[in-house]
């Protein structure tokens, strides 16, 4: 084929404007203004170049709420979702019948609002003036006091989170170990049906190891997912996370870029830089991992 | 005849199990159904519901015996939901035409024409697949900011166009559509362009409806962007809007209301994608994120 140089490049043109101007640019940017100390965004000045800004973001109490509300979150909810979609997959795996309304009944939360539906969460789960919200009559029936799960302890309200995380990000999940599970070859478990294998050994011994890559890739995908949640907690919340104690890393970002604390760039890019490493680093650790025991 | 019965009984107990097994899977399963449900039929129970029937229910029914659609009218004439409605709309249809228009050359470009630099320039692109929004958005407000391009759709619309992803996902079914067709179109004497938009498009149909099924809801439900650079109520979207009207809203704690709200907000995904069901959740399961 001949070399059509100009035509390719026209072609890419608008793609390659959009990305330059949106994400390459600011890309370079965001790491220039996280070592610019005390820039002024108004004169656009700065006193010098320097590690100030990790070094007040680290000491940040706001920040450190976030790191260990976002480090939480992050260890609860992607080791039990994924769990529970394995568990789920599985049983859809092994039936005929309704299979197709319970998939698309579980897919549902992905096409949801989560800040709409977020709020459905709260009422469910705030008590009022007028009744201690759904939830709490519920758990009255164990004998359980009323707790308040959004204006209350800290544990309630980080119970909710990741309630509803999980409840939010099942779909995907599931709608990903339904393809795994169903791409196993019917061969290797007639084979093993055929030798007598019970079920459980099956599950360990066939299925586990053939869905492993896609168990993997969805842990490494929650972490990344989990480690920038915030849409649930403003959801849950409202946007005053600092003063609700559920501020998460990236909503620490958008704080300080604009809003009560905003206004200073600086501290938001190297906050963000900050959870770029820490996403990068649980990823390689992840991948390291899966090196050594994703079968085959 | 010992033998015979005893095989007998085996099944019985084997069929046996298998029926338990069986009810356990199906509970599970309907649990997890139950689970998922349930915040929606709370949402449209409750937006049923009277003001005041509401309040006093010290605990909460499972039915509403008085269905009125006072809160939906409320919804729309106290808070500005229609407003929002429509912002949403434009900002949705307006991202999507314009990325479709980004991408698709490009895509095109990648796959078929022959130019220098062609595959540094894909990898740069695969590179910066990779780079979490987070990362990019700050430079991005205060580049917005800077154009006095706050509160204006220009301002939300243009930096949520594109999406790298897109283009690969695109790159790589334009790829799979036989060179020959290709060759013979030049043949005749049909110019890329033309090629493009009358060979590659229609073949590639499928792949382009599912990316802007995918486009559409993520930008139904946006809501950071929209937030940093909007604080003008008249360029509110959907989900800034239902923030709005619940921190500050109807005036007084009208749960009831802001429930009507929720559901004009959910109902056009969820009627989207029951229509379009197996195409989403297809293009989800290739494409998807937010897990």
């Amino acid at each position: 084929m001949e070399k059509k140089n100009l035509k390719g490049w026209l072609y890419l043109l608008p793609a390659i404007l959009f990305l330059g101007v949106f994400m390459v640019y600011p890309l370079i940017d965001v790491f220039i203004y996280s070592f610019e100390e005390g820039y002024n965004s108004a004169s656009g000045t700065s006193f010098g170049i320097g590690l100030y800004n990790y070094e007040y973001v680290l000491h940040d109490p706001y920040f450190l709420q976030a790191l260990k509300n976002t480090l939480i979150l992050v260890f609860i909810t992607v080791p039990l979702s994924t769990l529970l979609a394995l568990g789920i997959s599985v049983g859809l795996a092994s039936i005929k019948k309704l299979r197709n309304l319970f998939q698309t009944v579980y897919f549902l939360p992905y096409v949801t609002n989560t800040l709409a539906v977020g709020i459905v969460f709260m009422i469910l789960f705030k008590p009022t003036a007028y009744t201690d919200g759904l939830v709490n009559i519920f758990l009255g029936m164990f004998g359980i006091s009323p707790i308040d799960f959004i204006g209350g302890p800290y544990w309630a309200k980080m119970l909710v989170l990741c309630i509803y995380t999980v409840w939010v990000v099942m779909p995907f999940k599931i709608l990903v170990l339904t393809g795994a599970l169903a791409s196993v070859r019917e061969d290797y478990y007639n084979a093993a049906r055929l030798d007598g294998t019970s079920s459980f050994r099956i599950f360990r011994k066939i299925t586990l190891p053939m869905i492993s890559p896609t168990l993997f890739y969805l842990v490494i995908t929650g972490f990344i997912g989990a480690f920038k949640a915030y849409n649930d907690a403003v959801a849950l919340f409202g946007t005053e996370l600092n003063v609700a104690e559920m501020n998460t890393i990236v909503g620490y970002i958008y704080d300080r870029l604009y809003g009560e604390g905003g206004g200073y760039p600086s501290y938001a890019s190297a906050a963000a830089i900050i959870l770029f490493a820490i996403v990068l680093t649980i990823t390689c650790i992840n991948l390291l991992v899966s090196r050594k025991h994703v079968h085959y | 005849m010992d033998k015979q019965l005893d095989f007998a009984k085996a099944e019985a107990r084997l069929k046996r199990r298998h029926t338990v097994r069986n009810m356990l899977v199906y509970g599970m399963l309907t649990l997890w159904g139950v689970l998922v449900l349930f915040p929606f039929y709370w949402m449209i129970l409750t937006s049923l519901k009277e003001y005041g029937a509401y309040n006093a229910e010290s605990v909460p029914s499972f039915i509403v015996t008085n269905p009125t659609v006072q809160n939906f009218i409320d919804a729309f004439s106290k808070v500005p939901l229609a407003d929002y409605f429509v912002n949403t709309l434009i900002f949705t249809l307006a991202t999507t035409a314009i990325m479709l228009v980004v991408i698709i050359p490009a895509a095109y470009a990648f796959a078929r024409i022959d130019f220098k630099g062609k595959n540094l320039v894909f990898t740069l692109f695969l590179a910066l697949m990779m780079i979490p929004n987070e990362l990019v958005i700050i430079t991005n407000y205060v580049t917005v900011t800077n154009l006095d391009m706050r509160n204006t759709f220009m301002g939300l619309i243009l930096p949520s166009v594109m999406s790298v992803f897109y283009v690969y996902l695109l790159k790589e079914n334009f790829s799979q559509v036989p060179e020959e067709l290709y060759l013979a179109a030049k043949v005749d004497g049909t110019s890329d362009f033309k090629y493009m938009w009358k060979v590659m498009l229609p073949i590639c149909k499928p792949t382009v409806i599912t990316i802007t099924i995918l486009k559409v809801i993520e930008c139904w439900n946006s809501y950071v962007w929209p937030r940093l650079i909007t604080d003008e109520e008249a360029y509110y979207l959907v989900s800034n809007g239902i923030q709005a009207i619940r921190e500050s809203g109807f005036g007084r704690e009208n749960i009831p209301a802001m429930m009507a709200a929720v559901v004009v907000i959910s109902a056009p995904l969820v009627l989207l994608f029951l229509v379009f069901r197996k195409k989403i959740m297809a293009g989800v399961a290739r494409g998807g994120t937010k897990g």
